[in-house]
């Protein structure tokens, strides 16, 4: 893979690289004996999400932590933004962190903290001015539909509140990269489909690159064939008549491997024996 | 039951014990470097000063209370009941008061650090933060430890006070000697090493103990067992610690300055 030093001493992408935000290339990671990554190889293009896919204890969630630097692969790169995470120094990450949005599975909002500290948390972090907090924490959670609940703490909301709290986090500080970690896990099928038209809205309006996690086929599906009308300010269904692009692909993974990854398309073509019964 | 090979074991305590020194030497470092958490120290400063002086004046008073009736009892058999005073403040300032006070702040504190960063380990909020751009030793770890060391430094200083003031108070109303007698054998006996024995002890503890608290709190792992098992192990690793490493500096200051064997 072609590239080059920097000054700084992090590896930085060749321009024809640049199209894709996120690479992942031979990644391997074991937990003592038990192999959880075997060659994890793909690459997300700028605007694409690309949904993860797999039974639980597959090394979904692994795969974000290791985009993010939370965790150090045994072997392999992982290229986010242009930067070599696999082997950056911690001290290093912080800054490539604040420029990639992240979900967790159980939302991990700060608990001692209200919903407003939460989404603002990283803003105060890089004390911007107090009326520029206030008005971008406003707008991110008016895009979650949660402006009423500002002064309320993660004790006090709904699993599915929380959950849309954490991606008003994620997004307040317009992020070039999105990592979704099962964002519906544990949810009931109206909230479920609440946060996938979210993402669905991030992906369309803010044509944000995402990773996104999930064991809810239907989600999946829910993205690939659905587009956010701006109007209309809601999801609507693609349609002959709305022909519209989703940029959605998938990538299935079995015991630590990547064993389909492509179109919805090419997804329902496939011959793989496995893969049409984890879909049917 | 599967049995662990001694190998592993101290495989295990060795990696610890790394890590532990990792953590406590990056916190340290943080202290030099920007970002700082003012409001986060001023706060936990809040937390271990003021929220553990109600313990401390308790303890102290009560120690020095004891201390002067206990050894009243073998200073009479000698004459020597005016010594008591001499006898509270050199206990106190060169060994009850920093090491009760640790262990009562340890008690309280290294628990408290060790439950709450290992709760939010549990639940992923330790990654959140890293994830959000937040160096965890510099927002949670550095700022507990260096209100620690403050606090336990000037809580030492007032355990001291008040331990003396029950010296007082027993040495006064049951065993009959004068104010002037009891203050002035306390205060003509203590020397320069015993003020330097009582002060440096309470920084090296509150740094114990908040390294302790914090290495455990996000080593956690395990649920909420896990979060009460580090709880359980910081308060005895702190208070273990803190009574082995009492030795190593008594001996060292004493080397100092002369006085010992």
């Amino acid at each position: 893979m072609p590239s080059q030093q920097s000054r700084s001493g992090t590896l930085v992408m060749e321009p024809e690289q640049q199209d894709f935000t996120v690479t992942y290339d031979d990644v391997r990671l074991a937990f003592e004996e038990n192999q959880v990554l075997q060659g994890i190889s793909f690459q997300l293009r700028r605007g694409e999400t690309k949904v993860l896919l797999g039974v639980a204890g597959s090394g979904k969630s692994t795969i974000l932590k290791l985009g993010l630097g939370l965790m150090k692969p045994d072997s392999g790169r992982i290229t986010v933004l242009g930067q070599e995470v696999s082997s950056m120094p911690e001290e290093d990450l912080f800054a490539l962190r604040r420029r990639v949005g992240m979900v967790f599975q159980e939302s991990a909002l700060f608990d001692s903290f209200n919903v407003e500290e939460n989404v603002s948390y990283r803003l105060r972090e890089e004390h911007v001015a107090e009326d520029e907090i206030n008005r971008r924490v406003i707008e991110a959670l008016r895009f979650v539909e949660l402006e009423h609940t500002l002064k309320k703490f993660p004790s006090e909301l709904s699993g599915g509140m929380r959950r849309r709290v954490a991606i008003a986090r994620a997004i307040i500080t317009e992020p070039e990269v999105i990592l979704y970690d099962s964002p519906t896990g544990g949810l009931d099928p109206i909230t479920s489909t609440r946060i996938i038209e979210l993402v669905v809205k991030q992906r369309d309006v803010y044509k944000t690159s995402a990773l996104l996690v999930t064991h809810r086929l239907q989600d999946a599906f829910t993205m690939a064939s659905s587009y956010f009308d701006t109007k209309a300010n809601e999801m609507r269904p693609v349609t002959a008549e709305t022909p519209v692009d989703t940029n959605t692909s998938f990538l299935i993974m079995r015991d630590g491997k990547v064993i389909f990854d492509g179109s919805a398309g090419e997804l329902a073509c496939t011959d793989n024996e496995y893969i049409r019964e984890y879909i049917s | 039951m599967q049995l662990i090979s001694p190998v592993e074991i101290v495989k295990g305590n060795v990696l610890a014990v790394q890590d532990y020194a990792q953590l406590s030497g990056r916190a340290l470092k943080n202290i030099f470097k920007q970002p700082r958490y003012v409001a986060d120290t001023l706060q936990q400063a809040d937390l271990i000063g003021v929220g553990s002086l109600p313990i401390v004046v308790l303890t102290g008073f009560f120690t020095g209370a004891v201390l002067a009736l206990q050894s009243s009892a073998t200073l009479i058999k000698f004459g020597s009941l005016s010594l008591t005073g001499q006898l509270v403040s050199l206990s106190m300032v060169r060994e009850l008061g920093p090491v009760l006070t640790s262990l009562m702040v340890a008690g309280r504190n290294a628990s408290g650090m060790a439950s709450e960063l290992g709760s939010m380990k549990v639940t992923e909020q330790i990654d959140a933060m890293r994830a959000l751009g937040t160096d965890p030793t510099k927002k949670l770890v550095t700022p507990r430890v260096v209100s620690s060391v403050v606090m336990l430094f000037f809580l030492t200083i007032i355990s001291d006070l008040v331990g003396l003031t029950g010296g007082w108070v027993v040495s006064l109303l049951l065993l009959g000697l004068n104010s002037y007698q009891f203050w002035n054998q306390a205060y003509q006996n203590l020397v320069a090493e015993d003020v330097t024995m009582g002060l440096v002890k309470p920084v090296i503890f509150g740094f114990i103990i908040s390294t302790v608290g914090c290495y455990y709190g996000l080593s956690t792992k395990g649920g909420t067992q896990g979060v009460g098992r580090s709880t359980t192990q910081a308060v005895v690793a702190a208070s273990v610690l803190i009574l082995v490493v009492d030795f190593f500096i008594t001996r060292i200051i004493m080397s100092w300055f002369g006085s010992g064997i």
